[in-house]
């Protein structure tokens, strides 16, 4: 724990750290990319990488910094990064870098907006991270759903055609463009690297883990784009300079995507423990009267309405209210929406979006959307149907393959408990007129069709 | 050194072998597929538990040392 951050930030044109926000998004234009040039006159060129210091040559002083800065992963597991970073760097084989900016959640929209506004800052913390874990490529996920972002990223993989990559990392990986299928589990960690296997883009059972045996069989390093964004500032400015946002506990900024009832929803950039209220005043305030906040996304958790105004956006303080940040998602519901219908409809959802790999997932979404079903739909009268989604809720979670079923069951029992006397009264006397509502969460009409949709396999 | 019973989820296809062949340690749910205690397993119950993994028609039980914690 000795080495200095000066060792990380010597870059030949290094630039002023910025005080407060914004880090990510300073000098974002909201129609087009930032070209390298326009990156490299902001933020100044590579930082080199402190003299190689680990196995083969390894400049491994990056992944200390990372550890001392506590930056942990922005895709919704919250793993630290640095952990990651030293399980494929302590690996014997040539590692490479995965970029997932899949991000298949339907109510997420930062990593497309990262990736089409700033593809540059992405890959330089892609390029960063290989130099410190001594790999030699770097793949870039994308939905084929998300054209902007393909275009961007293209374009920002040809700008940096013959660059340099950083000071004491060698030569610079070679860098390259997938385009994954629009799934919702084919963002997840293993489904990626299936995918770049010639897999179906489905998860895959571990062992092994990618940063055991990913892609081609090498140790893979599989992070989130604004997580590899984050280590593009992080490698220039140091891990002070860092946590001198947000809390100790969970320090740094993080992108959010605000849906729901405000005047101006979309992403923003907050200083991790900032309050809910200030992201809704960020976002122009609310247009209707509020019921409840879903954080951290389809597999996150509801925040009533009447708590709402004590909410900070850290996972140490969500952590009181049952939830987390995860992929930063804050969608607001309106008490014009009914909370059972809404659940009814994510739940199908997330039912249809299974990958069909795993007996409890299938049957067990399955099951508890009905369920759920029949409750909004005002035939779920008699009382079973509650009891019924507790038990299910029970039997499923932890018994996939990926986490896709605990998610679902998260999101559902959440709304259990938020939304007690909806359920209570939907099950009483069947559906209420705003079950009829349009849905106000946002939820893509894109359901698993053909095999094709997966890829090859299976 | 203990072992615990693990299922692939993807290779299960509810054959329901297991369940048989370890009821104290492994119960099915509605859909047939089985439900595994988290307790290590030791000595004769380890013996079992090998028996119920072999007779598994698409291998999906396995026994994982009970050190190896896995991340995630």
């Amino acid at each position: 724990m000795s080495a200095s951050p000066a060792s990380l930030s010597s870059a030949p044109a290094a630039v002023t750290a910025p005080a407060g926000l914004p880090r990510l998004l300073a000098s974002v234009l909201p129609d087009r990319a930032m070209t390298l040039a326009e990156h490299t006159g902001l933020h100044g060129g590579l930082p080199a990488l402190a003299q190689p210091r680990g196995r083969g040559g390894r400049a491994t002083a990056l992944i200390e910094e990372l550890e001392r800065s506590g930056l942990r992963g922005h895709g919704g597991a919250g793993f630290p990064t640095w952990m990651k970073l030293r399980a494929v760097a302590d690996a014997r084989r040539r590692a490479l870098v995965v970029v997932n900016a899949v991000e298949a959640e339907p109510a997420s929209l930062k990593d497309r907006t990262l990736t089409e506004l700033l593809p540059q800052l992405v890959l330089d913390g892609a390029i960063l991270a290989a130099g410190a874990i001594g790999a030699d490529e770097v793949i870039v996920c994308v939905s084929a759903a998300a054209p902007e972002s393909v275009n961007s990223l293209r374009a920002a993989i040809a700008e940096r055609e013959g660059a340099p990559g950083p000071e004491g990392a060698g030569s610079p990986p070679r860098l390259r463009l997938e385009q994954m299928p629009d799934h919702y589990v084919a963002g997840e960690e293993s489904a990626v690297v299936s995918r770049l296997n010639d897999g179906p883009a489905r998860p895959t059972f571990r062992p092994p883990m990618p940063f055991e045996r990913g892609v081609g069989r090498r140790p893979t390093l599989v992070n989130n784009a604004e997580t590899l964004a984050h280590v593009a500032l992080i490698a220039r400015h140091g891990a002070g300079w860092f946590r001198e946002l947000g809390p100790a506990g969970h320090p740094g900024s993080a992108l959010v995507t605000l849906a729901g009832p405000v005047a101006d929803p979309g992403v923003y950039e907050i200083a991790h423990g900032a309050s809910l209220s200030s992201l809704i005043a960020a976002g122009g305030g609310t247009t209707e009267p509020l019921r409840a906040a879903l954080i951290g996304g389809y597999a996150g958790s509801w925040i009533a309405a009447e708590r709402l105004h004590a909410v900070a956006l850290s996972d140490e303080h969500l952590a009181a209210h049952g939830a987390s940040l995860g992929a930063g998602v804050v969608a607001l519901l309106s008490e014009q929406a009914c909370p059972v219908a809404e659940t009814a409809r994510v739940a199908r959802w997330m039912a249809d979006q299974s990958a069909g790999q795993c007996g409890p997932c299938v049957h067990g979404l399955g099951s508890l959307a009905t369920t759920l079903e029949e409750l909004s739909g005002g035939v779920g009268r008699g009382g079973g149907a509650l009891p019924r989604l507790e038990r299910l809720a029970g039997v499923v979670a932890g018994r996939g393959a990926c986490g896709h079923p605990d998610g679902a069951v998260n999101l559902i029992v959440s709304a259990l408990r938020c939304f007690a006397s909806d359920f209570a009264d939907h099950a009483r006397h069947g559906r209420c007129e705003r079950c009829l509502r349009e849905s106000e969460l946002p939820l893509p009409v894109r359901r698993p069709q053909a095999s094709t949709t997966w890829g090859p396999g299976r | 050194m203990s072992r615990r019973l693990r299922v692939n989820p993807i290779a299960c296809e509810a054959h329901g072998m297991c369940a048989e062949l370890l009821p104290e340690r492994i119960t099915l749910d509605e859909w047939g597929y089985p439900i595994l205690s988290e307790q290590p397993l030791e000595g004769a119950e380890l013996q079992n538990a090998l028996r119920a993994v072999q007779a598994c028609p698409t291998f999906a039980l396995i026994l994982e040392r009970d050190a190896g914690r896995r991340r995630d």
